[in-house]
């Protein structure tokens, strides 16, 4: 635990805010604090992944048969997209601390076009899931599912807590997408600007942890929720 | 104990000596702890305080007293919980033979229901000495089912059976609360347990316009919905046999094995799909939505009768009461 | 020491800049401190305010005041209000937010603008919360048990719901600040083990708020999803299991209680050592008792739910994890009576509290023994004794404790002194007016009463009577500390510096301080507590 040095003048720039002592003691507050937020958020998302391990392990039917209904083409190019775009990040933390502005306006905006493209394509499934009458709610109807699965008995009522679970899931994910686009819309615009460089491209580094984090829940919740039963049917 | 005043509700039930024993033994520590440290503390402040003492001594710690006063609070405290669990473990495990009376919650009435039939409402009769055991649902919201004077009470949930049991010790008339918030007349759920000697009772059950046994009900609704066509009483049914099948372990298609307490009997007429038995079809309809609370309580009672010397002794030899659909909670 | 001429001269926090966009925008930590300050004591006269209705229709056991559905509107946003809008922020986003910098030799938190983004999120919150009540209110209790609030209530849940969800936000950024300051921002020589007993609450008080409000936030999130789309979740009509509610809930909620009790405990480590003018007793057992009820704190949520149908088993684990936390708060009530062991005891108004602290906590943690046992819960447990036994700990405690640190920093905060002996006079009325509401309700409990009814059996009058007369004494006794501090930030004595002599960095500056807090950074080389070195202070005179 590193306690400030005895303050000295330094030369720093106009990012260092005045209630710090040094430029260092800022990078690392923000980088705790950010690491911090994202504990958060995993004790956030854990309330939900806590409520679909119980009823997997309760209704694994109606889980499986209502996995096997998303359209793992779709899924899995969105989780290509989200780790193309992981990678985006990371190599624009670096073109940051390597002062390469342009390289980094650019990957900054190509991350921004991955995200938009996951949307798009989780747009496109849930609009797949309102045709099939899969949405939660009034005009709830897993018929097409019941018929199916002939040979296993599926419970509309646990089929329906499946799709609760999926769009509450994806669509709490969803938003964290929306942030994190607005977020780097940001930077991008102070990259820009020219604001980042060598010495200070702290708030590239703490977007880009928030990034890696919203990718991070979307690696789990893949396997969580397309890939429950994937096995040719006996 | 003291009339005017009093401090404790009757005790008339055999639990409700116990609990009171190791409450009284808790206000005695509590008060015994609580004074000690306002002693403790008065004696300080008196005797160090500024006008007499200018001058304090500097005093870092003393490991002796902090393992001292971690260790002794720590060993009361497992006597206390020890104490406590052994309670509970009995307030839990109903008794083998108990009379089963069930109890169907609903916003804002207790709807109870005699096995021979005797049907009440915010009322509870039961006679001194015998063991009773309460299967309880609701039909909306949770409630709770309190009774003060033999210090017990248990949630009373919507979707599934919970129970709690006593043997009254003391002819007399004691209230019953609604002890879950379940809206706007939940201070009104109240009632009576009214314990009566023996002979009174059975006067009182046989004195009313008794309907049929619950049983006896639940076996016209078997035959009026069309259970029987498929679980027959021989081995050539489209279902199981039920008879002798409740309390006994039932192996399932998935390979668990369950037992067949009420709550399994329950499930298996809303959601016959959740536990399949083994060598046998999913092909049961859903009862759900086509049975009431009441109707399902005299069908259990009914698979209960078709096993020998099986009513009153639900659920036997596993300590989980007939409340829990799985162990994760 | 300074006259009043030049203190009143002197640039400090309060006069460097006048108007309401100065304290609206502000990012100063003690400014922020003081806007929380108006806005929870807005909020705990509202929640004190529904009350003392309640109190008001129990004084007759029929049902007689109010109707049953306001009666039922009433306690829920009583619990509402004092939880979310008073309780939890209270001594962190104002002790704590004014005090944690200075404590530690900082200028501010580590991130002051998102100091003044959880203040806002608070008001919001607080206005949502306040638009409900005066729109109809709601009526599932402070603990939104479903099925009740998800498929029969129909009062506004889901703006509750989302009210406490931005309320709660506020909270975890209020904690993620503090952790990063309290790692990062310490003033040269200020290692761990000579941090302010104060900072190690907060410490703890904070993890709490980061890692248990989150999932407060997503149940609350399902709650309103459930409401909104007929979902089934924690409806068993649906498909869903209430008691899964249950679980969610009070696994933020249990630790919820700590980081309600955690910072009066910081404070009263504080005011027994100065008032002693003695180092604190078993300083390091202190410290890590925090830590331990931070952590314990998270393992026994489902002694809530001992006869809510969860197996005999693990209501046996709940059980026993519960008496294992009881353990580190009772260490810490021997270190602090030890502390005045051979002290130099004074009996100004901030002991004075901090005695009410430790009688009334050391009351309600023991009833706490008796609701972990679980052959005694079964009986008391959703009765009175369950309500007294929490307001015990939360008024008895927390708020006392609350009062305390407030009398205690009030010459730092403010530049003024209060009038002593009214002080003492509304700490005693406090203690009186407390225990005359709470403890009958310990006897009206096992009694057999349960909690939440708007009407009760006649047998049970003679109690409740004297409860509403006891809440009737604390009212006054709360009413007065607001009258005489607002007096005494025009006519009250001018403060020094350290008018306590008390330890700490926050002493070390000006009465108020400056905006910076310090004119020079300081270099810490003693040890926490070094009431040797430091000289006693004139005692403070009764007059005025």
């Amino acid at each position: 635990m590193s306690d400030s040095p005895v303050v000295v003048e330094q030369h720093h720039g106009p990012e260092l805010r005045h209630h710090f002592a040094t430029v260092e003691q800022q990078r690392d507050a923000s980088s705790l604090g950010m690491w911090l937020f994202l504990a958060t958020e995993i004790m956030f998302f854990g309330g939900m992944f806590c409520a679909y391990l119980i009823y997997r392990l309760n209704y694994y039917n109606e889980f499986a048969a209502g996995s096997r209904s998303l359209d793992i083409t779709l899924g899995t190019v969105n989780t290509i997209v989200l780790i193309c775009s992981s990678l985006t990040v990371a190599l624009g933390v670096r073109a940051a601390q390597m002062g390469k502005q342009k390289l980094l306006v650019i990957l900054l905006l190509l991350t921004i076009v991955f995200g938009f493209a996951f949307l798009g394509i989780k747009g496109i499934e849930w609009y797949d899931k309102y045709k099939e009458h899969h949405i939660p709610g009034a005009t709830f109807n897993a018929d097409d599912i019941v018929h199916e699965y002939p040979q296993i008995h599926i419970d509309q009522s646990h089929e329906q807590i499946y799709f609760s679970l999926y769009f509450a899931m994806t669509g709490l994910h969803a938003l964290h997408m929306i942030i994190g686009i607005g977020i780097f819309a940001f930077l991008t615009y102070e990259a820009l600007k020219g604001k980042y460089g060598p010495q200070y491209n702290t708030p590239i580094e703490i977007g880009g942890l928030y990034w890696h984090f919203v990718d991070i829940i979307w690696i789990y919740l893949f396997p969580l929720l397309y890939l429950i039963d994937r096995k040719p049917l006996r | 104990m003291f009339d005017n005043f009093p401090l404790w509700p009757a005790r008339a039930s055999t639990g409700a000596g116990n609990v009171d024993a190791l409450y009284v033994f808790l206000v005695l520590l509590a008060t015994f702890m609580s004074v000690a440290i306002f002693i403790m503390i008065a004696i300080f402040a008196i005797r160090y305080r500024r006008q007499h003492n200018r001058h304090a001594e500097q005093i870092e710690g003393s490991t002796a007293l902090e393992i001292t006063w971690s260790v002794i609070p720590l060993g009361i405290f497992m006597v206390i919980f020890v104490w406590g669990a052994l309670i509970y473990f009995q307030e839990r495990t109903p008794p083998q033979g108990a009379t089963e009376i069930y109890v169907v919650a609903k916003q804002w009435m207790w709807k109870i229901e005699h096995p021979e039939g005797q049907r009440e409402i915010n009322e509870l009769h039961v006679p001194v000495g015998r063991d009773i055991k309460l299967i309880m649902t609701s039909q909306d919201v949770i409630h709770s089912f309190y009774i003060p004077a033999f210090r017990i009470k248990q949630d009373v949930l919507p979707g599934r059976y919970t129970t709690e049991w006593f043997r009254a010790t003391k002819p007399g008339v004691y209230h019953l609360f609604c002890a879950e918030y379940c809206g706007t007349q939940h201070s009104g759920m109240i009632g009576q347990i009214v314990v009566m000697e023996p002979a009174q009772y059975q006067a009182w059950l046989t004195g009313g316009a008794a309907s049929g046994s619950l049983a006896a009900n639940g076996q016209s609704i078997f035959l009026q919905l069309g259970c029987s066509t498929c679980h027959r009483m021989d081995t050539q049914g489209r279902g199981p046999n039920l008879a002798g099948v409740f309390g006994k372990p039932v192996q399932l298609e998935d390979g668990r094995t369950v037992i067949a307490d009420e709550n399994y009997v329950r499930e298996s007429i809303l959601s016959p799909s959740a536990k399949v038995v083994s060598g046998f079809k999913p092909i049961m309809p859903v009862f759900q939505g086509l049975v009431s609370e009441d109707q399902l309580t005299a069908l259990v009672e009914y698979v209960k009768s078709l096993s020998p010397q099986q009513s009153g002794a639900a659920g036997t030899p596993s300590l989980k009461p007939a409340g829990t659909r799985s162990e994760k909670e | 020491m300074a006259t009043a001429a030049i203190t009143a001269e002197r640039e400090h926090y309060l006069n460097k800049e006048y108007g309401i966009r100065s304290w609206l925008l502000t990012t100063d930590h003690k400014r922020i401190a003081l806007l929380y300050l108006m806005s929870i004591t807005f909020f705990f006269f509202v929640g004190g305010f529904f009350a003392l209705l309640i109190r008001l229709e129990l004084l007759t056991p029929a049902g007689d005041l109010v109707q049953a559905d306001t009666y039922n509107k009433l306690f829920t946003m009583h619990g509402m209000v004092m939880v979310f809008f008073f309780l939890i922020p209270s001594i962190p986003a104002v002790l704590g937010n004014f005090l944690v910098p200075m404590m530690i030799g900082a200028k501010d938190l580590a991130f002051p603008r998102i100091n003044l983004l959880s203040w806002y999120l608070y008001i919001i919150a607080g206005l949502m919360m306040l638009h409900c009540i005066v729109t109809g209110g709601v009526d599932t209790g402070w603990t939104f048990y479903t099925p009740f609030s998800t498929a029969f209530a129909n009062t506004k849940v889901i703006e509750a719901g989302l009210a406490i969800f931005v309320a709660g936000f506020s909270s975890i950024l209020t904690g993620l600040n503090f952790v990063v300051t309290i790692h990062r921002m310490r003033a040269p020589g200020l290692t761990w083990s000579r941090l302010p007993l104060f900072i190690w609450a907060h410490y703890a008080t904070s993890i709490i708020q980061l890692l248990g409000t989150p999932v407060l936030a997503i149940t609350l999130v399902l709650v309103v999803f459930e409401r909104l789309f007929g979902l089934g979740i924690f409806d068993p009509t649906r498909g869903g299991d209430p008691l899964l509610f249950q679980h969610l809930f009070w696994f933020y909620s249990h630790p919820a209680v700590y980081i309600m009790i955690l910072p009066s405990m910081g404070v009263v480590a504080e005011i027994v050592p100065c008032f002693s003018r003695k180092r604190i007793f078993g300083y390091k057992a202190i410290a890590l008792s925090s830590i331990a009820i931070a952590v314990f704190g998270f393992l026994v949520w489902a002694h809530h739910m001992f006869v809510a149908g969860i197996s005999l088993y693990s209501a046996m684990i709940f059980s026993i994890l519960s008496y294992l936390v009881a353990v580190p708060s009772a260490i810490k009530v021997f270190n602090w009576t030890a502390t005045m062991y051979k002290g130099s005891i004074s009996f100004s108004t901030p002991m004075l509290y901090a005695f009410g602290f430790i009688g009334l906590f050391t009351m309600g943690g023991l009833t706490g023994l008796f609701l972990a046992a679980l052959g005694i819960d079964v009986h008391v447990t959703d009765t009175y004794f369950v309500v007294a036994h929490f307001h015990y700990i939360m008024v008895g405690g927390a708020v006392m404790g609350y009062l305390g640190g407030m009398h205690f920093w009030w010459p730092k905060i403010s530049g003024r002194m209060y009038p002593e002996a009214w002080g003492r006079l509304a700490a005693l009325i406090v203690f009186l007016g407390f225990n005359l509401t709470f403890f009958p309700q310990f006897v009206l409990g096992y009694m057999g009463m349960p909690r939440r009814y708007w009407q009760y059996p006649a047998e049970f009058q003679v109690l409740n009577v004297m409860s509403t007369a006891g809440s009737t004494i604390l009212a006054v006794g709360y009413i007065l500390p607001m009258v005489y501090f607002l007096w005494s930030m025009r006519y009250g004595k001018i403060a020094d510096d350290n008018p306590w002599g008390a330890a700490g960095l926050e002493w070390k500056t000006a009465s108020p301080p400056p905006t910076f807090n310090f004119e020079e950074m300081p270099e810490v080389t003693w040890e926490a507590y070094n009431y040797d070195e430091i000289p006693a202070p004139v005692e403070v005179s009764l007059e005025r």
